[in-house]
């Protein structure tokens, strides 16, 4: 086999595949949900690290005080921190309306520090364990690897997620208002359609997928106050090497830079923390407006 | 033009007094931003009349429209439309009375196919195009219904903005520059679906450079300058008053 000439066992090249195909399934949900709020409402959502890790600490919540296992937290989460998104948009955000983008990364960016602050001063940084669902333990002996089935599910529901996303985005009613909405909402509020209730919903949504996301994280990483700063970071890269302007972008280039960070632990550990952002600075020189990004 | 023309135009009455005012503008200001460029216009348009707003660049006439349909921030005076009050209401709320806006770029969405493009603006009242009718109207559209909206040709891509708000059931039309910039042959077909349009009942309001096209639809002109209304010019006067004609739009 290939690997073997190069000197690596299949176990490890899989495993990190394995692993780089789970951190771009996390990337491609939420660079997908930042990707649907740029388009409405013109804010890069600095605060999705924070809404992500208020979607984990939801469902350790859900369990801790109300017993609600982890299916019911996987559709429940998203839906109140949505909410709680939607409240920020009509209070907050919305007011920034019409002025310089700035202004959204400063109050989305001060958002996350308060949101993480009081989680910090509430739970303490270290984090919370969350168990992994019964149905979900253990795994498969597929010859080359090992895979724990929690590890496969989360790739598959990230996948779902990201492929209703784009259903709902090209193929829908509320999907052409979406779309009519990013590219000319005073015309398309002109033909009638709420376009600031739109907005909203659109928030919500995006929230409720960073949220999503943290649910499926909170069993393999830790709940902890800091478990989206960490990991924010790495999904603003993917979404300039995406490009702002499509789903599809967001999802394919989120899953494909997890893989390249997979491969490289195999190939160059040291450089693994890195390629994204050098990858970044390569699309930034060649394409500014990104791989999959309308240039305006 | 005779008087039984006149009045068989009128379908709100047979009495001036008694027609009906689709649009009623009194003392119309708008800014954008610190510029003020609605100076006070008033304006009355009745159910079933074709009005044109002639005037120079930078008059206001696109400037009205948009007032009307709510897309200028800050406007002040009334704006009344089929008796209700619209100077503080939402732009979609504005539409839902039965307003359709073609704007002067078109608007057509360049994510969305033509016939998303078609779909898109929400039903605002009954008695609406069926899409096969629109189709018929508008056989290029048909064939290419699964095409990009900015792939089209500039006529097809106006054609598609004038189909798209006669689905909804608007019957007050909000046409800004429809002829801008098209071949001959296309300019025909348009002045041919506004007969038709005009035939049916419905009110328009016609933001025109080319005299020509208008003049022989419309019921009145509104002659605009410097974000007023310098004139109004019934169908009936147009030779008696061509020296405004000359006055205010030439160049």
């Amino acid at each position: 086999m290939l690997t073997d000439l190069l000197g690596f066992p299949p176990q490890v090249l899989f495993g990190q595949l394995l692993l780089g195909l789970i951190n771009g399934a996390f990337y491609a949900v939420l660079s997908l949900g930042l990707a649907v709020i740029f388009g409405l409402l013109n804010i890069v959502n600095f605060a999705h690290g924070a809404l992500y890790m208020l979607g984990a600490f939801t469902a350790w919540g859900l369990a801790q005080f109300l017993g609600l296992n982890y299916w019911v937290a996987l559709f429940a989460a998203p839906v109140i921190v949505g909410a709680f998104g939607m409240g920020l948009e009509r209070f907050l955000l919305r007011r920034l309306a019409g002025v310089d983008h700035l202004y959204g990364l400063l109050l989305t960016f001060g958002l996350a520090l308060v949101i993480e602050g009081v989680f910090i001063k509430l739970f303490g940084a270290s984090g919370q364990p969350y168990p992994t669902p019964a149905a979900l333990t253990g795994g498969i002996n597929l010859g080359f690897m090992f895979l724990p089935w929690y590890r496969g599910w989360v790739v598959v529901a990230s996948l779902i997620a990201c492929g209703a996303t784009w259903y709902i985005f090209e193929r829908t009613k509320l999907g052409a208002y979406l779309r009519a909405g990013t590219e000319n909402p005073k015309l398309l509020q002109a033909f009638g359609v709420n376009v600031p209730l739109l907005t909203t919903l659109a928030y919500g949504y995006g929230v409720g997928l960073a949220a999503f996301a943290g649910v499926l994280a909170a069993p393999i990483t830790q709940v902890s106050p800091l478990m989206g700063s960490n990991l924010i970071i790495v999904v603003f890269a993917v979404v300039v090497i995406g490009g702002m302007g499509s789903i599809m972008g967001a999802v394919v280039t989120g899953l494909a830079m997890g893989l390249i960070e997979g491969l490289t632990k195999v190939f160059w550990p040291e450089a693994s923390a890195t390629v994204i952002f050098l990858v970044m600075a390569i699309v930034l020189v060649l394409r500014p407006a990104g791989l999959f990004g309308r240039v305006a | 033009m005779s008087a039984a023309q006149g009045h068989a135009r009128e379908i709100g009455g047979a009495d001036a007094a008694e027609r009906i005012a689709e649009i009623h503008i009194a003392d119309l200001h708008a800014y954008y931003g610190e510029s003020h460029a609605l100076h006070g216009i008033d304006m009355t348009v009745h159910r079933g009349e074709l009005v044109t707003l002639l005037g120079r660049n930078g008059a206001g006439r696109s400037t009205t429209l948009r007032a009307i349909v709510g897309l200028i921030g800050r406007r002040t005076g009334s704006i009344r439309l089929k008796g209700e009050e619209v100077i503080a209401r939402p732009p979609h709320a504005i539409a839902h009375l039965g307003v359709g806006y073609c704007p002067e770029e078109r608007g057509i969405f360049a994510s969305l196919s033509v016939e998303e493009n078609l779909m898109l603006p929400p039903v605002v009242a009954g008695g609406g195009m069926a899409v096969a009718e629109i189709y018929e109207m508008f056989p290029n559209l048909a064939e290419r219904r699964r095409s990009p909206g900015t792939r089209l040709s500039g006529g097809e891509q106006q054609m598609l903005a004038m189909a798209r708000i006669l689905r909804t059931g608007a019957d007050v039309l909000l046409l800004d520059e429809i002829t801008e910039g098209l071949a001959p042959v296309i300019v025909e077909k348009l002045a041919e679906v506004l007969g038709v349009l005009k035939a049916r009942g419905y009110t328009i309001v016609l933001v025109e450079q080319n005299f020509r096209f208008a003049a022989a639809m419309a019921d009145r002109h509104f002659i605009m300058d410097h974000g007023h209304v310098a004139e109004v010019v019934e169908a009936a006067e147009l030779e008696a008053k061509a020296h405004v004609f000359e006055e205010y739009l030439s160049v």
